[in-house]
């Protein structure tokens, strides 16, 4: 296959980016789509130019550190897959292919592809554990838990943390990526004792990190590679707003 | 020796509560042992630096561990216990690991569990409500703990959330995108590390009172594995370089059910959880006529009748089958490969087969258990694995061997301490499946949070002096060595080096070695390391992001390490779990030991510059384990 990019290009946080073009020739269906990547970026070495940067790591599909928006779509055209897990055989010999990095003003580029995502790293350090030191715990299966709700916690616990929903939405909102948390908890008995004062903590860090706010579109389910469901943002909503209304705790 | 452990713990030296908040201890990788090491050293008080090379403490690859981890609950009431775990693991491990180090981590084993679930860490459960285990990686009790085909990540962001806690607390800080590129001694003790700052460049000196290494494996050194693309030996090679012993660097781990590889574009491997094979059949044609002409697609795989097929493990070791440990399953993939039996288009991959599964217990079932497996395999492969069957061949994904730590995990380098993959103790040549997760969070939970106390506890409560030479002497070192690599403007790109690397470790000192093979793979390794320092070309400069520059340092590493291999499995001239000499083989083919020349664990001492390293060997005793041939027939 023969392609043409069009790349982001932007040395740092500091300077203007812009669109350059290349072209991957030679290109295998069989090949993920970072493959593809690294063959333009042997190339680039050999000619003495800067190679492009981009993210990544696990290549699994599960460390959730490669981004890339393709084509106008976070992780490219293809449903319930990262960047890393796209293969080739989903694009078309002669196919243009855009590759932008996420665009949101909480992700600040670093260079070229990648972007700072700690702003998520401060929202799961606001509340997203259960306050137990190591040690003194009680028995496993001295916490019976009910297996369709141990199933539950385990769909919101997949999230992988990768900001494809934050990228995806109109309003740059990170309420999929939050609620997943959240959620996780609030079913949980471990979650139970601090249940309400975990959703306002991270809902205010959330808020200072300049996320936007959901306005309902669903993009982010669409986009979301592991399949996190909205019905996280409607539970994340109630904790929320029962935590303001009847149980508002001080936020430690 | 049950109760060693807990006679140790006693007569460790403890640290007054109020004392701990005067030590800081580096915390360098955030996987399972890094994490859980830095947020359970926090909440006792202690100052802690942590860091990683990845933009999220969330992202290090321990996340992608599939199958499960081991515990010796016997919730399932079926016969386990520490006792059994600690001698399935000492002779998975083909009696080359510590007796006692490996009874401890039995014992903690249960300990772990119960942390986690306390997390919120979801595990699977029975309807009841109640945890649900399986069989694992030849074991013949179910004492496996899962969260579907995602353990790894599940454990990991618990560990995480923990580490969070701390974050939050402020008596962890924490340091994303930081990789460490030197160790600091002072009068011979670790006291501090000097990083590189990946988004600035900016290089900086970090002192504290013990560095704990928590750096994972060095399988990148085969270019492909299954490791993450940014696993790397820097860490460990520099600290090696600076004292510490590095041990068992020929034990490495060869997994037998990973995706086999499609051309000369691939950049890594994809494992499928060895929890398959307790589902899946393998097999591939009786005949190398019949594979030829699959192979050819003359004939489909539904074409092969039943006869035709040899399922070559359940033939051979009919009491494990198809659960065979890791390296016995591996070999004999190669085998069959080596003989021409092999499938797929390139030949080199055999069949894991869930047809009987299939018709057994239905397609709903075998999704509940292995769906996300399946549809990461149809992503990859573009076949459909419910239609039929998987392909798969062994690739590189764990490293048993590491850096040599006593009892406490401490290494040669007072203060400088080893966890998880990163140090050698445990699984000794072989790991058995669902023990690399147990040992990370045992080494990072319920071992190093007690006998770094030991040390710190005779140190005295003095900051360490941030002035003192030795911090300015290895800093300039290292920014001299990012400009060496920095004015290397060849031809050659990194990556073709990095390959070149890989073809000669797979090719000499992989799934089998033999003397003249590796002789020559220690030449070609030194023209390699030559050419890199001549031909390789490194872009950009230090002040920015440059992933140029990280891959250079890393590989510039591994060409080192790799030689080091050859010179380990060159002097072990026995065959013992994944270190296969075709020289040391029973009649059989199988795997065939030396004990009584080779009952020891290799301790490699840096010597300088291209100096051969010299070997110490710490001698094994077996106490409690009778050591006999392994046997899974």
């Amino acid at each position: 296959m023969n392609l043409t990019l069009k790349v982001w290009r932007q040395k740092n946080n500091n300077t203007r980016g812009k669109f350059v073009t290349y072209q991957a020739n030679g290109i295998s269906p069989d090949m993920s789509f970072l493959e593809m990547l690294d063959v333009v970026n042997e190339e680039l070495v050999r000619k003495g130019d800067d190679p492009i940067h981009f993210d990544h790591d696990c290549r699994e599909g599960i460390c959730g550190m490669c981004s890339l928006y393709i084509n106008g779509r976070p992780h490219g055209p293809k449903q319930l897959t990262t960047t890393c897990q796209l293969h080739m055989r989903s694009f078309h010999d002669g196919q243009t292919i855009v590759i932008e990095p996420w665009r949101a003003s909480a992700f600040p580029v670093i260079k070229d592809l990648a972007v700072d995502r700690t702003a998520f790293d401060r929202i799961q350090q606001a509340g997203g554990y259960v306050n137990i030191n190591t040690g003194g715990v009680p028995d496993a299966n001295g916490i019976p838990i009910p297996k369709v709700v141990a199933d539950e916690a385990f769909e919101s616990a997949t999230c992988i943390g990768c900001g494809a929903c934050v990228a995806a939405c109109k309003n740059s909102s990170a309420m999929l990526f939050v609620s997943a948390k959240i959620s996780q908890y609030a079913l949980l008995p471990q979650g139970q004792t601090e249940r309400y004062s975990r959703a306002q903590a991270m809902v205010d860090q959330m808020d200072a990190e300049g996320f936007g706010s959901c306005t309902n579109t669903g993009a982010c389910e669409a986009e979301c590679p592991v399949g996190i469901k909205l019905t996280n943002i409607a539970r994340m909503n109630r904790e929320y707003l029962t935590a303001k209304l009847f149980k508002e705790e001080e936020v430690h | 020796m049950a109760e060693k452990w807990s006679k140790h713990k006693f007569n460790l030296k403890l640290v007054n509560p109020a004392n701990k908040r005067k030590y800081t201890i580096i915390v360098v990788g955030t996987g399972l042992a890094g994490s859980s090491a830095a947020a359970s050293l926090a909440e006792l008080g202690y100052n802690v630096k942590a860091f990683c090379y990845q933009d999220s403490p969330r992202r290090a690859h321990s996340i992608a561990a599939q199958g499960g981890i081991n515990a010796a609950k016997n919730y399932q009431n079926d016969g386990d216990s520490v006792y059994r775990l600690f001698y399935d693991t000492v002779k998975g491990g083909d009696y080359r690991s510590r007796e006692a180090n490996v009874h401890r981590l039995a014992e903690v084993s249960v300990n772990i569990i119960d942390q986690c679930v306390a997390q919120g860490v979801p595990f699977a459960r029975e309807y009841g409500g109640l945890l649900d285990n399986r069989s694992f990686g030849g074991a013949q009790v179910s004492r496996t703990f899962y969260a579907r085909g995602q353990t790894g990540q599940q454990l990991l962001l618990g560990a995480y959330s923990a580490l969070n806690r701390q974050i939050h607390k402020g008596t962890v800080k924490m340091y994303n995108r930081h990789e460490m590129l030197d160790l600091v001694t002072i009068d011979g003790h670790a006291r501090g590390i000097i990083t590189r700052d990946m988004v600035t460049g900016a290089i900086e000196s970090h002192e504290g009172h013990a560095v704990l290494l928590c750096t994972g494996g060095y399988g990148n050194v085969f270019f492909l594995s299954t490791n993450a693309m940014g696993c790397n030996v820097t860490a460990a090679w520099r600290a090696h370089k600076r004292g510490a012993f590095f041990a068992n660097p020929c034990y490495t781990q060869i997994h037998p059910t990973c995706i086999p590889v499609t051309g000369d574009h691939q950049s890594k491997l994809t494992l499928m959880s060895e929890s398959l094979r307790n589902d899946g059949r393998v097999w591939v044609p009786k005949t190398v006529e019949l594979s030829q002409k699959l192979r050819k697609g003359e004939i489909k795989i539904a074409d092969i009748k039943e006869e035709d097929r040899d399922y070559y493990l359940e033939r051979k070791y009919p009491s494990f089958g198809n659960l065979v440990p890791r390296d016995v399953a591996s070999r004999n993939a190669k085998e069959v490969v080596d003989e021409g039996r092999g499938v797929g288009a390139s030949g080199v991959a055999v069949f894991l087969d869930f047809e009987d599964a299939i018709k057994r217990l239905g397609e709903d079932a075998v999704r509940a258990k292995y769906g996300n497996l399946f549809d990461m395999y149809y992503q990859i492969t573009d076949e459909n694995p419910y239609k039929q069957p998987m392909r798969i061949y062994p690739a590189v994904h764990y490293t048993m061997g590491g850096v040599w730590v006593d009892y406490n995990l401490m290494t040669t380098v007072p203060g400088l301490y080893a966890l998880g993959e990163c140090n050698f103790s445990d699984h000794g040549a072989n790991r058995l499946g669902a023990s690399a997760l147990m040992q990370g969070l045992a080494d990072g939970y319920f071992v190093i949070p007690y006998t770094v106390g030991d040390y710190l506890a005779g140190l005295g409560f003095a900051p360490v002096d941030k002035n003192h030479p030795s911090f300015e002497k290895t800093r300039k070192e290292v920014e001299e060595r990012v400009q060496r690599l920095l004015s290397l403007k060849g031809t050659k790109t990194v990556d073709d080096i990095h390959k070149k690397l890989g073809h000669i470790m797979w090719e000499y000192c992989g799934m089998a070695r033999n003397e003249a093979g590796l002789i020559k793979a220690k030449g070609l390794i030194r023209e390699l390391r030559q050419e890199f320092w001549d031909d390789v070309t490194v872009l950009g400069e230090n002040e920015e992001m440059n992933q140029s520059l990280e891959k250079a340092g890393r590989v510039a590493d591994f060409l080192e390490l790799g030689e080091l291999m050859v010179d380990d499995a060159l002097n072990r001239r026995e065959s013992c779990g994944g270190h296969f000499r075709e020289e040391s083989q029973t009649e059989e083919g199988e795997a065939k030991r030396d004990d009584e020349n080779f009952s020891y664990v290799s301790a490699w001492e840096y010597q300088g510059t291209d100096q051969p390293e010299v070997l110490h060997k710490e001698p094994l005793e077996f106490e409690y384990v009778k050591l006999t041939q392994r046997s899974y027939k």
